[in-house]
């Protein structure tokens, strides 16, 4: 582990320098030498340190203290040892005030050296594993499963990162399976909200009474059941972002409830009188055409406008093919470690598959493909047969209207195929269908169509 | 085989180093290490290396003074002394080394009970005096500190931790040795 911290020596007296220098080689340390304040600056500039032993007393020019001053200037978190023959009380209480770590007067004894040492590079261990653990938790939520090398993901990307600071409500379109939610957590954890909370809601899942209160909270005794006060979403994420997937379903009265509190930035809990002051930034998702809904008369048209400040529109899977193969591989890398098999790779033909397949449930379809095929395969290489499951969708690149078939019976194939790719989930199937849940339901019912 | 020169140094400071101890080294040497140790006259240290002041002697000018003695045989040379070492920025060491290098330098001056307050006691200055052979020859064959409690690569600071030492590599300096002879 030694040899992967480096240390640099300043002392003008060259068998000052050296010595010091070859005793922390021996215990394994990577050690460079500066002769000068200056030299040690540039050194400093190049490589991060993990100590800095500098003499105080160097002839020209900079000293010690404002080789301190300086490298603390470039790497604020350098550990500085100020080393002197000449201890003056003065002298360390400048050092220690400038940011030195320790100040020692030479001779100094070897164990006072090597317990500082150790102590120093156990810090920097702990800090070090920290920083990579910190990373690995932020890009969980950042741009965890955001892979592309698609021009125009690639703006989509940069224009979240341009959004992140700012209060505006974004607006972001995209087919089910695009990644709408991890945009709006890349935007909020990008942004300076990115330590307060994010909160997501999902508009289509819940009924208009149980939305209303999910979002706005309700006090003691407002309705049969609410025992105790309970926050809403939006206060639940205030200082932070809320998150309101599937915005295209909520019903009117909660339009009219959601434009007062983009207007107002306050609110009322159901049954209570006083207004709730929130800091909440919006953002919406959908994978309606709203503007469509507007004109239909099913949106309203001054929500919209408040919603609609920035427009991101996440394209379909199917836009971007050049990221499937990526994609493939970190699904196939990720999987294989979280179901403990030990798949390595996707063969040519059946990246061919994948490649011709048009992906209606976009990148959550790819992962749950991959899923799949990684369970039920036996081998390290994941073949054609192991995504033989797909093929249904890609024979209907060749697709030929059968003979003597009726209406209804397509009618029957097709939603039974919607259903199989939405794995049951009968809001997706009729929005891929193009028909009301509503009329799915009634069509289930009519065809005797178990979900 | 590697030559390896063994020389007594004589320093205005410290007694001579005994027979026994120069025997004792040359044998645990050639038992861990592929070398053959040629026993080399005794020399003086520098002047220049002795400190009036802290009546110390610079390790740094003393293998200097060394390399300049020999500067082309045997392979590797280790002096020995009596008198008390010191590098600049710390008040003592027990010996130094080149990392990977030709010329190192050990001290009995701590080593000795008596420097610690004992009687004298031959056998436990010959187990000392091997430990610290070893751990010094082992940086001219490219070894740095090892964690291993009782390995003669471990740092020691003060002669307690120095006594935890035993004058054996462990099994993991043993690897590192052989794959930085090949």
């Amino acid at each position: 582990m030694k040899a992967n911290w480096q240390i640099l020596v300043v002392d003008d007296e060259e068998v000052m320098r050296e010595s010091m220098a070859a005793w922390l080689r021996e215990d394994g340390y990577n050690v460079d030498v500066a002769a000068s304040g200056r030299e040690a600056i540039e050194l400093a500039r190049k490589t991060d340190y993990a100590i800095h032993f500098i003499d105080l007393k160097m002839p020209g020019g900079i000293d010690g203290i404002e080789t301190l001053m300086e490298i603390r200037r470039m790497r604020p978190d350098a550990a500085i040892i100020i080393i002197t023959a000449y201890a003056t009380v003065d002298t360390a209480i400048v050092a220690m005030k400038e940011g030195a770590q320790e100040y020692i007067v030479k001779p100094c004894n070897p164990e006072e050296i090597s317990l500082l040492v150790s102590r120093i590079i156990k810090v920097k261990n702990l800090q070090r594993e920290n920083r990579i653990l910190r990373q690995k938790l932020t890009r969980q939520y950042q741009f965890h499963d955001i892979i592309s090398k698609s021009p125009r993901m690639r703006e989509i990307l940069d224009l979240a990162g341009e959004v992140a600071s700012l209060r505006s409500t974004v607006l972001i379109r995209g087919e089910s399976g695009t990644g709408k939610e991890l945009i709006a957590r890349a935007i909020h954890f990008s942004g300076d909200r990115g330590a307060k909370p994010f909160v997501a809601v999902s508009c289509a899942a819940l009924a208009e009474s149980l939305l209303e209160s999910e979002l706005f909270g309700y006090e003691k005794g407002s309705f049969t059941g609410a025992a105790e006060r309970k926050k809403g979403k939006f206060e639940l994420a205030n200082g932070g972002t809320i998150f309101l997937d599937e915005i295209g379903d909520i019903p009117p009265k909660l339009q009219a409830d959601l434009l007062r509190v983009l207007q107002e930035k306050s609110f009322y809990r159901i049954g209570g009188n006083e207004e709730v002051r929130v800091d909440v930034r919006v953002v919406a998702a959908t994978h309606k055409d709203l503007k469509q809904a507007v004109e239909d008369g099913a949106f309203r048209e001054d929500l919209y406008y408040r919603l609609n400040v920035i427009e991101i529109r996440i394209p379909p899977l199917r836009e971007r093919k050049e990221d499937i193969p990526l994609l493939a591989a970190h699904f196939v890398d990720r999987l294989s470690h979280e179901t403990g098999k030990d798949v390595r790779q996707i063969s040519d033909p059946a990246m061919r598959i994948l490649m011709d397949y048009d992906w209606p449930g976009n990148v959550r379809e790819l992962e749950n493909a991959i899923e799949r095929a990684i369970v039920s395969s036996r081998a390290p290489v994941l073949t054609e047969d192991d995504f033989s499951f797909l093929g249904e969708g890609a024979a209907s690149h060749t697709f030929r209207v059968p003979d003597n078939m009726t209406i209804e019976a397509m009618e029957k194939l097709m939603i039974e195929a919607a259903l199989r790719r939405t794995g049951g989930n009968v809001k997706e199937a009729a929005a891929s269908l193009g028909i009301d849940r509503s009329t799915l339901y009634e069509k289930l019912k009519r065809f005797g169509i178990e979900r | 085989m590697i030559e390896l020169g063994l020389a007594p140094m004589l320093c205005p400071e410290g007694s001579q180093v005994s027979e026994a101890v120069m025997e004792t080294i040359k044998e645990i040497l050639e038992d861990v290490f592929p070398v053959r140790v040629q026993a080399l006259p005794a020399i003086n240290s520098p002047p220049e290396a002795y400190d009036s002041v802290r009546r110390q002697h610079s390790a740094p000018v003393i293998l200097k003074s060394l390399l300049a003695a020999h500067p082309a045989n045997p392979a590797k040379l280790l002096a020995v002394t009596g008198g008390d070492l010191f590098i600049p920025m710390l008040s003592f060491v027990f010996g130094q080394a080149q990392l990977g290098g030709r010329a190192a330098v050990i001290s009995m001056a701590r080593l000795t009970p008596e420097f610690h307050g004992f009687d004298p006691d031959l056998q436990l200055l010959l187990r000392r005096a091997r430990t610290v052979a070893l751990h010094e020859t082992g940086h001219l064959f490219g070894l740095t500190h090892c964690q291993t409690q009782e390995c003669a690569m471990r740092l020691a600071t003060n002669i307690h931790q120095f006594d935890l030492k035993r004058a054996v590599l462990c099994p993991g300096c043993a690897a590192i040795l052989l794959e930085n002879l090949r």
